[in-house]
């Protein structure tokens, strides 16, 4: 029978495991960042073996600077550099392996692409490959695009809204000093002229390029960023009692879940009916009219949607924090 | 050394990539590691956009009736970096609102004030 191990806790591995754990600090008040008023204690010889693992070694000039830590950083700066350094050449030695650039027999320049290249205007009816394969072969992948968008921008509304709802007034408080409304600039007349002949222009623009993603270069993703850009210049010139006449968080809800649920509806129709050989009953159109190439058109409008709202969401949550 | 001249613009993304890395690893202040971060990205979409060149051919889009592989450059790589494009704003502006809450929780954006801050809280 072998020998039983009663000092099971006290083994080298739990230590290590309890040390990867964050339970136990092997450097507690050996080497630690105090501040200046506490001289910190033996901190002398635990310096330079064994410390790489513990990333808060360093400290700020402000505070007292042990000679454990000064070397410590200095161990930790050579090796970082030394280790970026090794990165790069290990893969700059990777590119000197790698196909040369431009090169039309590339193993990259496969099948896929011939594909998309010959059948996709027949397929999907788009004159821009990229578009007619990311909204149409790929759909889903950009779907999963607009939905971390969405996610992103729920996210950051929950992180920065999260003592609102706590009732406490030291959050009240702070939350009213960071909403910088009050210290803007109120009617800058050059700002709004500008504003006036720009804005008009530039939404005009991103509408185009919404609208013929599946034609020319563009598509809702960068039409999207557009149209978004244009409506932080309007909030900038005109402050934000004109925007919230007609954007508040409530709107940002419903256009954004309008958006991915007729994105998710359309697209999980078509490909059920392509998967079984059913005909979809969504006209391709003549390539190059701009009522074409089935359900992309959609489809462009409502990632449009979503990227102008979610920018627009992004600026206001990050400026005041909240819509 | 020849061949680092022939795949320049990977080598460049490359050492993007590096000067990136090196800037999340050696500076303290959060703000400029995310700066890193996106130095990091835009490294990737070099080496993608890179990848789907083909010298002398057109853009992707169908022009004048022509559907023949060898007019055209390489697609995919094009719709591989407008998901990383998207990706990245979207981890960018979650980082930034973490960045945010610590910064009001803590009064520092330095990573070492803030670790000695926890642990003094922690401690009670």
């Amino acid at each position: 029978m072998s020998r039983m191990k009663n000092n099971y806790e006290n083994s080298r591995f739990m230590r290590f495991k309890r040390w990867v754990d964050g339970e136990t600090d092997l450097l507690l008040n050996t080497m630690e960042i105090v501040p200046a008023k506490e001289p910190a204690a033996g901190e002398r010889e635990e310096a330079s073996k064994d410390s790489f693992g513990e990333k808060d070694g360093k400290n700020p000039p402000v505070f007292s600077e042990g000679r454990g830590l000064l070397y410590f950083r200095r161990f930790y700066q050579a090796v970082s550099v030394l280790l970026c350094c090794g990165i790069i050449l290990v893969l700059l030695w990777t590119v000197a392996y790698l196909p040369s650039f431009g090169n039309a027999g590339n193993p990259d320049n496969n099948e896929v692409s011939a594909r998309y290249i010959e059948q996709g205007l027949q397929e999907t009816g788009a004159v821009n490959i990229v578009t007619g394969m990311i909204l149409d072969y790929r759909a889903f992948d950009t779907f999963g695009e607009s939905c971390v968008l969405f996610i992103a921008s729920c996210c950051v509304l929950v992180l920065l809204r999260i003592d609102a709802a706590d009732g406490d007034k030291n959050a009240r408080k702070r939350l009213a000093e960071s909403n910088d409304r009050i210290y803007e600039p109120k009617n800058d007349v050059i700002l709004q002229k500008c504003a006036c002949v720009l804005v008009p222009l530039i939404l005009v623009f991103g509408i185009y390029i919404v609208l013929n993603g599946h034609l020319s270069p563009g598509g809702g993703f960068s039409g999207g960023a557009v149209l978004g850009s244009g409506l932080i210049l309007y909030l900038n010139a005109f402050g934000f009692e004109k925007t919230q006449r007609f954007f508040t968080e409530k709107v940002y809800r419903r256009v954004t879940l309008c958006a991915l649920t007729f994105y998710c509806l359309a697209k999980s129709y078509s490909f059920f009916t392509g998967a079984n050989h059913l005909e979809s009953g969504i006209p391709l159109g003549t390539p190059g009219a701009i009522l074409s190439s089935g359900l992309i058109l959609p489809l462009n409008i409502c990632v449009g949607l979503v990227v102008a709202c979610t920018m627009y969401a992004f600026y206001t949550l990050f400026r005041k924090g909240g819509m | 050394m020849e061949a680092l001249f022939i795949n320049l613009e990977e080598t460049v993304s490359i050492i993007l990539f590096g000067i990136g890395f090196t800037m999340l690893l050696l500076h303290r202040n959060l703000i400029k590691k995310i700066m890193g971060m996106n130095i990091m990205d835009t490294a990737v979409y070099l080496f993608l956009a890179a990848k789907g060149y083909i010298k002398g051919r057109m853009v992707p889009i169908v022009t004048e009736g022509i559907q023949d592989v060898s007019a055209y450059i390489n697609p995919v790589p094009s719709g591989l970096v407008l998901t990383g494009i998207v990706v990245s704003v979207s981890t960018t502006a979650l980082m930034l609102a973490l960045t945010i809450r610590l910064y009001e929780r803590y009064g520092s954006l330095d990573l070492d004030q803030i670790l000695m801050r926890a642990k003094e809280e922690e401690r009670g």
